[in-house]
């Protein structure tokens, strides 16, 4: 029995630290290339591609109306920023939906959670509001509910989900969620639908196809054509959203 | 010590039990009002939300996890000041180690309650048992802070035993009510009898030799919920070290300002004399020195590579917006304390407790500046300054007056100075020969 129990321990060692060494040595690749797993309905993936926007926050404003929050609430935010020469350009800013998500191994009650779309969700009927995802995200994607939402008469009668967190909970923490309650139905995210530029892609890494509400791309291809890069890249969080350069911005940051 | 000196030593340590005067009242006033306006913003806090504090949709953290860090690492201090000196038989510790665990129970309590006010759901603060996730730091934080105040519980009844021993014989069936009952319950029928006295000792040695990795876990898991995230500043591999060295530092200091006060108040001089400040005043030294050199070296590694995450913080606060505070601290919160204590001259015991009152205040600000300035300084994300409002003021004003109140409290039920202690430490046969005797271990004052 103890030998049995012992062999089998050792067996469970030999595949954790092969598996170590197996992602340790993998080229590092864009999801898009790999091989979909394929218990995997879908992947959701975002593509912005920041040559298009013009920095405008239509997808601010709309995000805003379909989760009716506050105005200082922006789960998609437009940042103005400079490239070396000072020309400004602009880069809106969604949560990553991380394959490694940060803000979901510091959850002290587990109530953020990754689905199996590859959508970082929060329960807010769990959430103990201790802001530590917050601390954790290297993104700043994450919102606390300090006031109130907007009065909202909630017209499709549903209780909140963590797909579809509206209202938001007082004292507890919101971000997007890729608007998983539009995707589901087949709808567009709320801010891919309001971006007059056609700057936003929403996607499927598995089915490798994304599109912007005007034109449909095969993902992979048009991530590699166009030299996408992840935002901090170097974290290792693995986001799920891409940017498209092209200002003469620095890449990868 | 002659009978004579016991005999003051017992009545100066038990005097001050069961008293109360109209300058005890009036502290005691005054500190129980500011203690009930910390309660009453928090009340208020509860009500509205946190959005009456400073703390908003992108600013997660403010004044409560400062003073979370802040009073957790005094009682640090308390605990390991009295622990070490257990350790290392220090003779001179028996007038001061009831005070140092006194403090270290008193603001571990002020601390826990710190971060649940902190907590913005505390409606669910059982979903942290119910749902706890192991991979969460603030997970391994109130499993740390739990088992620490059992810890620090254990080790600030155990010593009492015999004293509470004392008081029973003492006071007899005179004191009724809940005291008598406590002095009779609590002595768990203490006679001193070899056989309890080889067990309360043995008991006491592995407190004291336990609570010491106790209280560094506790502060290292405290630097790992900043520690472990990807923000500059915070993502540090030496702030957990940096954490425990900045708790004994403020935590001596805060030991250092009760035992002063108690010492004026309680007219304890003769006991507790310039040599306790004196010895005092060396470990914090010790402390302060280490201190800088910790800061040293995590400042320099970070500048000299200016990483991107970490350039604006340090540029934050070596020369930014900041950086009037920071030079401060240093000048102010260590460089002058640190010289103040270090030279020898008259006046010693004023001198040590202005050092610790620059070295406590220094350090809780040092806390607000390396909590509070990663979490507002992203590369792409200029977020709006955090400013306390009154309700955080309140609350932190309310939570350090719960100190001092919760210690008079605390003394008015039980010995100021260990009785037992000293008789452990008198009564010991002298193994130290004269010329072997360290100067700190010994006393030569």
């Amino acid at each position: 029995m103890a030998s049995l129990s012992r062999r089998k321990l050792l067996g469970g060692l030999g595949t954790g630290a092969g598996a170590i060494a197996a992602a340790g040595l993998a080229p590092i690749r864009f999801e898009a290339e790999a091989a979909p797993v394929p218990a995997k309905k879908r992947q959701w993936a975002m593509v912005i591609d920041m040559r298009r926007c013009d920095g405008c926050k239509e997808c601010t404003v709309a995000c805003q109306e379909a989760h009716h929050l506050p105005k200082s609430f922006e789960w998609i935010k437009v940042h103005k920023l400079q490239n070396r020469r000072g020309q400004e350009f602009f880069m809106p800013q969604p949560c990553m939906q991380c394959e490694n998500p940060p803000c979901l191994r510091v959850c002290p009650v587990a109530a953020t959670f990754r689905d199996a779309e590859g959508i970082v969700l929060v329960d807010q009927d769990r959430c103990i509001g201790c802001r530590m995802c917050m601390a954790a995200c290297p993104y700043g994607a994450r919102y606390f509910n300090d006031v109130e939402p907007p009065a909202f008469a909630n017209p499709f009668g549903r209780p909140p989900t963590p797909q579809f967190p509206v209202p938001q909970q007082k004292g507890t923490v919101g971000k997007c969620m890729l608007c998983v309650h539009f995707t589901g139905e087949g709808k567009l995210p709320a801010c891919v639908e309001a971006c007059a530029m056609y700057a936003l892609y929403i996607g499927d890494l598995v089915a490798d196809v994304a599109t912007n509400g005007k034109e449909t791309v095969r993902l992979s291809k048009f991530l590699n054509d166009n030299d996408a890069f992840r935002y901090k890249e170097e974290l290792n969080t693995g986001p799920h959203v891409y940017y498209i350069a092209g200002h003469g911005q620095d890449l990868g940051y | 010590m002659d009978r004579r000196a016991h005999e003051r030593y017992v009545e100066l340590a038990m005097r001050n039990i069961g008293k109360t005067g109209p300058l005890w009242w009036l502290v005691a006033g005054i500190l129980a009002v500011l203690v009930a306006a910390g309660l009453f913003a928090y009340g208020y806090q509860i009500q509205r939300g946190h959005s009456v504090t400073g703390v908003s949709y992108t600013i997660f953290w403010g004044f409560y996890i400062v003073n979370f860090v802040f009073f957790i690492g005094i009682s640090y201090g308390g605990a390991i000041t009295s622990a070490i000196l257990r350790l290392t038989n220090a003779k001179w510790r028996a007038p001061i180690t009831r005070l140092a665990e006194g403090t270290a129970l008193v603001t571990l309590l002020v601390g826990s309650a710190s971060v649940i006010v902190d907590v913005a759901r505390p409606d669910r603060i059982l979903n942290l048992f119910l749902y706890a996730q192991v991979g969460s730091p603030i997970t391994w934080d109130w499993i740390a802070i739990n088992t620490y105040l059992v810890g620090t519980i254990i080790f600030f009844y155990l010593p009492l035993i015999p004293d509470l021993g004392v008081c029973r014989d003492t006071y007899g069936p005179a004191v009724r009510g809940l005291r008598g009952w406590a002095y009779r319950t609590l002595s768990l029928g203490w006679r001193g009898t070899p056989e309890q006295e080889r067990a309360l000792l043995g008991g006491i040695g592995i407190m004291a030799v336990l609570i010491i990795p106790l209280a560094i876990a506790v502060h290292s898991v405290l630097a790992w919920l900043f520690a472990v995230t990807a923000q500059g500043g915070w993502h540090s591999t030496i702030f957990a070290p940096l954490f425990v060295l900045a708790a004994m530092l403020s935590g001596v200091a805060t030991v250092i300002l009760v035992i002063a006060g108690f010492r004026k108040v309680y007219g304890l001089e003769e006991f507790i004399t310039a040599k306790h400040f004196r010895y005092l005043s060396y470990l914090l030294l010790a402390l302060g020195a280490g201190y800088i050199y910790f800061m040293v070296s995590e400042y320099l590694t970070e500048g000299y590579v200016q990483a991107a995450e970490t350039a604006p913080v340090l540029q934050a606060l070596f020369v930014g917006n900041y950086a009037p505070g920071f030079w401060a601290f240093v000048l102010g919160g260590l460089v002058l304390p640190l010289a103040l204590v270090a030279r020898s001259g008259p006046h010693l015991v004023a001198r040590t407790c202005v050092a610790s009152i620059l070295v406590a205040g220094g350090m809780w600000f040092k806390r607000y500046l390396i909590i509070l300035i990663p979490g507002m300084s992203g590369p792409l994300m200029p977020w709006e300054l955090y400013k306390p409002t009154w309700v955080e003021l309140a609350i932190t004003i309310g939570a350090a007056a719960a100190i001092p109140l919760g210690l008079m409290v605390l003394f008015f039920f039980f010995p100021v100075m260990s009785v037992h202690e000293m008789e452990e430490v008198e009564g010991a046969p002298e193994p130290l020969r004269p010329g072997l005797t360290p100067a700190f271990a010994g006393g030569d004052e």
